[in-house]
């Protein structure tokens, strides 16, 4: 290739290169605000399952509070409590976090506790384990992630938070004993760290404060 | 390439098929055909990828020099896929996080930079759109073909998440049976399901030359691709 080869060939993808980025942008300015609007919903409507029962004020996802790592509660990322409140008073915590030792993976939880120490509902968001075994604790696939709503860390007693193949009181799942093991172990340390710190999840009023870092 | 109309839907869907015949695109094939939905998700995808693909390789090609002609592929087909990708997030959201990371691996779909190169980059505008368009089916079609066998065989039921192209409520599709042979959904059932697609291929287009003699001359070489 000649020398004004190789400049015509730089001119040429220049101009190609300018034309595709034009192509994404546009694109992307038009396709943002329903984009944002999407991710938004289906924040919202995630979090449903562990608002069940529950009278709150609108805008649970605006409470947001992240925990940074690391920090008592299960998972080795960030945790994310979404807080809700009716009329000023809290009514109970939505934790986001990632029970560590699933079968394949982390599994990422949705834990609702009410201000009593209550369960309002444990839903998975998003996990690897195995389809058709372990993947029944999703809720669309079984009702075992049921079995959890109404419970608190003193009902059962901390020994009984396993599955009954551990000595405790909650069901396991036929042909998977690695998955519910994980969630209960991640639901009982949940409820452990709310019962320990719920003045400091509600205290932090802005959602960029953080309860570690009020503790410094 | 003189072939008529009739004779290139032919290649695309049977005898040239990308997925069964030039066994191109064989990551996102055996990764996300365990429902028909997902199947039919990323067909749609690939194939609207492929035909604007084609064009604007098509409607360039005078101006691209041999030396640089990949790069510029790779550059077209790049933001095409994240063009789709956004339009996917934007009105398919639940399709888009059921097929999570493959909608932006189509740029590394083999098949498309293939027809860029064999077709578009020496065809006129016109009929490079017909052959995104046609190639494109091809593997759409086997990625659904694929899809709705596996997941009659592993779930028992047909068209599941349906909702996910239509929105609203979560629809569980036709359920015939609950559950289903668990192999068929797990990563090696895509690779049977495959392997078998591609036997019952070749046993047809034998039979059809032991009935038919002329028939084996047009389609006994390798495809041309």
């Amino acid at each position: 290739m000649s020398d004004a080869g190789v400049f015509k060939g730089g001119i040429t993808l220049a101009v190609i290169a300018a034309i595709c980025t034009a192509l994404v942008a546009a694109t992307f300015i038009l396709t943002k605000e329903r984009i944002s609007a999407n991710e938004q919903a289906w924040l919202e409507r995630s979090l449903q399952p562990a608002l069940s029962g529950l009278f709150f004020d609108s805008g649970v996802t605006e409470s947001r509070l992240i925990i940074p790592a690391p920090h008592e509660l299960p998972g080795s990322e960030d945790a994310i409590v979404y807080r809700v409140y009716a009329e000023n008073v809290p009514v109970a915590a939505l934790f986001v976090v990632s029970a560590r030792d699933g079968y394949s993976g982390p599994i990422r939880l949705l834990i609702g506790v009410d201000i009593a120490g209550a369960i309002t509902g444990v839903h998975v968001l998003e996990h690897r384990e195995t389809p058709g075994l372990g993947d029944r604790v999703e809720s669309g696939k079984s009702d075992w992630i049921q079995q959890y709503n109404g419970r608190s860390i003193t009902d059962p007693a901390p020994d009984g938070w396993a599955i009954k193949r551990d000595g405790g009181v909650f069901d396991q799942l036929t042909g998977a004993s690695v998955t519910p093991r994980a969630i209960v172990n991640a639901i009982r340390e949940t409820l452990l760290y709310f019962a320990g710190n719920t003045e400091h999840v509600f205290a932090a009023s802005d959602p960029a404060e953080t309860p570690t870092e009020d503790a410094e | 390439m003189e072939a008529t109309f009739l004779d290139r839907w032919k290649n695309g869907l049977w005898h040239e098929n990308p997925g069964l015949v030039q066994l191109l695109g064989l990551c996102p094939l055996l990764a996300v055909t365990s429902t028909f939905v997902n199947g039919f998700g990323l067909g749609v995808a690939t194939l609207m990828v492929l035909m604007v693909s084609n064009a604007l390789v098509s409607a360039t090609r005078r101006w691209i020099q041999s030396q640089i002609r990949i790069p510029i592929y790779v550059l077209i087909i790049a933001s095409l896929v994240t063009c789709i990708e956004l339009i996917f997030k934007a009105w398919f959201p639940a399709l888009d996080r059921s097929l999570g990371i493959f909608i932006p691996l189509i740029v590394t779909n083999c098949a498309i930079v293939a027809r860029a190169e064999v077709f578009a980059s020496r065809n006129a505008l016109g009929p490079s759109v017909v052959d995104g368009f046609i190639m494109g089916s091809g593997f759409a079609l086997l990625l659904m073909a694929i899809g709705l066998f596996r997941e009659l065989l592993g779930q028992g039921s047909l068209f599941s998440g349906l909702d996910m192209l239509t929105g609203g409520e979560p629809l569980r599709g036709l359920v015939f049976v609950d559950g289903g042979w668990l192999l068929a959904i797990l990563p090696p059932g895509a690779f049977f399901s495959l392997a078998l697609a591609i036997a019952g291929k070749n046993a047809l287009d034998r039979r059809r030359h032991a009935n038919n003699p002329l028939a084996a001359r047009r389609t006994a070489g390798k495809p041309s691709v």
